[in-house]
């Protein structure tokens, strides 16, 4: 029964300690017992660790360039916002890739790996980060080939034709990935980015809740909820806080 | 191989009164209930324990990538997952992950991250065959596989009463012992007294939608809601917090102690008691059955570092999301597995959903500020749900409830456009920031009833991380429901030309269930009750027919769905097996409560 002791270290102490004797540790959790009270340790709380910019983990610069170039497309500068590329979308894109999206950890992974109904929803083996690593090369060198280019050297309007027919599966690329599929991922992962909390990396100055009217991360409304058909008169925050309390970024 | 197991590596732990699998509602439920009768109550939890101010911490909460997006506080389908098909010539394969449902996981289960819709089901849903047999004639159910429950509306009141207490619903009632109220719902049955706490504040989209309503002589009324209205002592003696409309309820955990889950309306109690105790991160494998497999001697469970435990109760009660319970049994084998070619065996039998579709009105003069919201704060109309109106000219059984209850404004997932709009580029974002604030939104959330090839069965070729096979769901929508979410949609459309706006767009329910756009987690049926253990799994206190010493808690017992929420009567089915389990089985433990 001693392996019911409840945990009595936080889990960030506990798992920091465990971590220094193995590394297979997978899980954030470990079995518990609880009776008599409720527990509580201090400093038990999980928040986000905030994405600095700079450099990139997972891009190598020539995708990074490629997908800035993209990502400024799909959300392109205008008197509304700033571009994908300035908002931090391709710098939220290669963070989540190092994390457990890009690994696809959290998901069911055996095999066998059959090709499904569209009811049946994604069977492919390949995880979001081998589907990046995959599917830029293979924009990179069809383009190369029909253009002689990079994408980000294309005229706006050619990008967004590419973009257009990728969108709608007209384009083949090569080594079997298929475009619709591909762009389909680039342009959830794009919006997710702009429109997260900035603590992710996108989203720059909640650019992106400032162009809508979202306040963001308020928690009390009830001055508001019977002022019908009126603004909300006050602007965003994030889980980071209010433009006067953000870490200076370098 | 699991005996073999047993023999050399399980460690066998002292025996308890009653182990409960699952630490949700119902384990909650049944964990109160059962401790206050004297009894040593262990619970098993797969997911980890979680609490207010740790997990749902007021300083992050509001973060839709994590819990929205990227679903943090759900079941992992690295963990279990369920393969599906939509029918019995296909071949099923994983749902690598979840989309059209998302079960929970951890203390508290799916309520820490439901909206908080708190419905009652009517008699006439209760008694659905005789009802509609009575009514339209048998063969008018012909093509479905209706049951009835084997309770009535009348014998469920006072559990609903019980649990809405527990949970401080904010509503209005429409029904006081036969007694009309104005304001609330008309077609609801005859309820005791009224909710404990007053309907919450509304905002504009409902107050328009029912404005609407009312001038189109419909009967809109407050959403009957699991968000505090004001500051509420429930019986317990725990105290909540009057909801801030912040607009991060459903799939997330509330940091404000605003609305009802086992966090914020039990445990508080139930953690101090001396003869309660829970075991988390520790998933539950199997029921172990005595010889003969009429009684259950305990259950066998793995911890996070793989060590097997067998764990010896006299009373087994499976309190997991209904699913689980229904593959529990599976792999257990308490009672037979469904076959939809003979139609015998009842575990796996009368898969149901819900059968939803939406519509949407586009203005340009308004401003909703979609993000002043709460999960379940809005207005329904009920004029075409269940069987509150008359089916005789129609082709179809069943019905919606027509609700605007617009539950946020997060941007990842809430960003309505006219139809046709591009999905990116400078034109997809005018139109994004002209309908963002404007946008009405309203849907019918239908009935889903039983057919024979709707079910669950065991997974013949894809297996969990410990090896065992996971459920196949085989579903469908009947043609019956989609006819009536056809009608529906009609009433829809009929509502949205008469609010006014620019344009309206209303997305009807198709063939062809797709398991990747969310939908739903209203996933009922598999051990359904009833009155005739051929045609149900459990009787009506949820007592296992085959195995008298477990009980099957949950929606897991729904013969089929109702067009409404099932937590409010996934709660009172709780009460009901807790007052059967101390007032009748103590008397005579391992005896069925019924005679088959």
């Amino acid at each position: 029964m001693d392996r019911h002791n409840t945990v009595r270290l936080s889990r960030r102490l506990f798992l920091s300690s465990v971590a220094m004797f193995t590394m297979t540790a997978t899980s954030a959790s470990f079995a518990r017992s609880l009776s008599g009270s409720l527990p509580w340790v201090p400093l038990s709380s999980d928040p986000p660790t905030q994405v600095v910019p700079g450099g990139w983990q997972f891009f190598t610069p020539q995708e990074a360039a490629l997908v800035e170039a993209i990502v400024d497309r799909i959300i392109p500068a205008d008197d509304l916002s700033m571009g994908g590329k300035e908002a931090g979308c391709a710098v939220y894109i290669d963070r989540q890739l190092m994390g457990a999206f890009g690994t696809s950890s959290r998901l069911y992974t055996k095999g066998p790996f059959l090709p499904g109904l569209p009811t049946q929803g994604y069977q492919g083996e390949a995880n979001p980060a081998q589907r990046y690593r995959a599917g830029l090369a293979a924009i990179d060198a069809f383009l190369k080939q029909r253009d002689g280019k990079t994408f980000a050297e294309l005229q706006p309007a050619d990008q967004d034709a590419f973009l257009t027919a990728m969108e709608a599966g007209k384009v083949e690329l090569p080594n079997g990935v298929k475009a619709a599929g591909f762009f389909g991922l680039l342009l959830q992962n794009t919006m997710e980015g702009f429109f997260a909390d900035p603590v992710y990396g996108g989203n720059k100055d909640m650019v992106s809740w400032r162009m809508l009217g979202f306040p963001g991360a308020r928690y009390d409304y009830r001055d508001h909820v019977s002022k019908h058909n009126q603004a909300y008169p006050r602007p965003p925050v994030s889980i980071e806080g209010s433009p006067e309390w953000l870490v200076k970024r370098s | 191989m699991a005996r073999e197991k047993e023999l050399t590596m399980t460690t066998i732990l002292p025996r308890k009164d009653v182990v409960i699998v699952g630490l949700g509602w119902t384990g909650s439920i049944l964990a109160h209930e059962l401790t206050d009768q004297g009894l040593d109550v262990l619970a098993i939890e797969r997911g980890p324990w979680r609490d207010t101010a740790t997990d749902f911490n007021i300083g992050y909460a509001q973060d839709e990538l994590r819990y929205s997006v990227r679903r943090d506080l759900f079941l992992q389908p690295a963990v279990e997952t369920l393969t599906m098909r939509n029918d019995p010539s296909q071949t099923a394969l994983p749902m690598r992950d979840f989309g059209s449902f998302l079960p929970g996981n951890g203390v508290g289960g799916a309520g820490v991250h439901w909206n908080g819709h708190t419905w009652r089901f009517w008699d006439s849903d209760f008694q659905i065959k005789t009802n509609l047999t009575k009514r339209y004639g048998a063969a008018r159910i012909a093509d479905l596989q209706v049951e009835d429950w084997g309770v009535t509306g009348a014998e469920m009141e006072p559990y609903y009463d019980q649990f809405e207490y527990l949970a401080g619903i904010s509503g209005k009632a429409g029904n006081i012992k036969g007694k009309l109220q104005d304001g609330g719902n008309p077609f609801e049955d005859p309820r005791a007294r009224d909710y404990p706490n007053p309907p919450m504040e509304m905002t504009y989209a409902p107050t328009l939608f029912a404005n609407v309503g009312r001038s189109m002589g419909l009967h809109p009324f407050p959403t009957p809601s699991a968000n505090m209205s004001r500051t509420y002592v429930n019986p317990l003696g725990i105290t909540m917090g009057q909801c801030t409309y912040c607009g991060f309820c459903e799939r997330f955990g509330c940091a404000n102690y605003s609305k009802s889950s086992a966090q914020t309306t039990i445990l508080p109690v139930l953690m101090k008691k001396a003869n309660f105790e829970v075991r988390t991160d520790s998933e539950v494998l199997h029921v172990d059955l005595a010889a003969g497999g009429k009684s259950a001697r305990g259950v066998t469970y793995v911890d996070t570092s793989g060590q097997e435990f067998f764990q010896p109760a006299d009373l087994v009660l499976l309190c997991a999301y209904g699913l689980h319970n229904a593959r529990l049994m599976m792999l257990s084998g308490i009672g037979k597995i469904y076959d939809p070619v003979t139609g015998e065996g009842t575990v796996g039998r009368n898969y149901c959903y819900q059968t939803n579709a939406g519509a949407q009105v586009f203005f340009d003069d308004k401003n909703f500020n979609p993000f002043i919201a709460a999960g379940a704060l809005g207005q329904t109309i009920d004029d075409f749900n269940g069987d509150a109106f008359d089916h005789s000219g129609l082709d179809f059984v069943g019905g919606a409830g027509i609700n605007c209850i617009p539950t946020n404004g997060r941007p990842i997932g809430t960003r309505p456009t006219l139809p046709g709009t591009p999905k990116w580029g400078s034109a997809w974002k005018k139109a994004t920031v002209a309908g963002y604030k404007s946008t009405l939104g309203f849907s019918s959330q239908g009935s889903s009833y039983a057919t024979r090839t709707n079910y669950l069965d065991l997974d013949p070729t894809y297996k969990d991380r410990f090896g065992r096979p996971l459920m196949r769901m085989t579903f469908d929508f009947p043609d019956n429901d989609i006819r009536m979410s056809n009608y529906l949609c009609d009433r829809m459309e009929e509502i949205a030309k008469a609010s006014g706006g620019k344009q309206y767009n209303v997305a009807r329910r198709k063939k062809g269930w797709d398991s990747v756009p969310y939908q739903s987690t209203h996933n009922t049926g598999g051990a359904i009750m009833g009155t005739d253990p051929k045609r149900s799994a459990v009787n009506s206190f949820l007592q296992s027919w085959d195995v008298p010493n477990v009980f099957v808690i949950g929606a897991s017992a729904f013969p089929q769905n109702a067009g409404k929420n099932p937590t409010g009567t996934v709660g009172a089915l709780a009460f009901r097996a807790a007052d059967a389990i101390r007032t009748q089985y103590l008397r005579n433990p391992g005896a069925p409560l019924v005679q088959a």
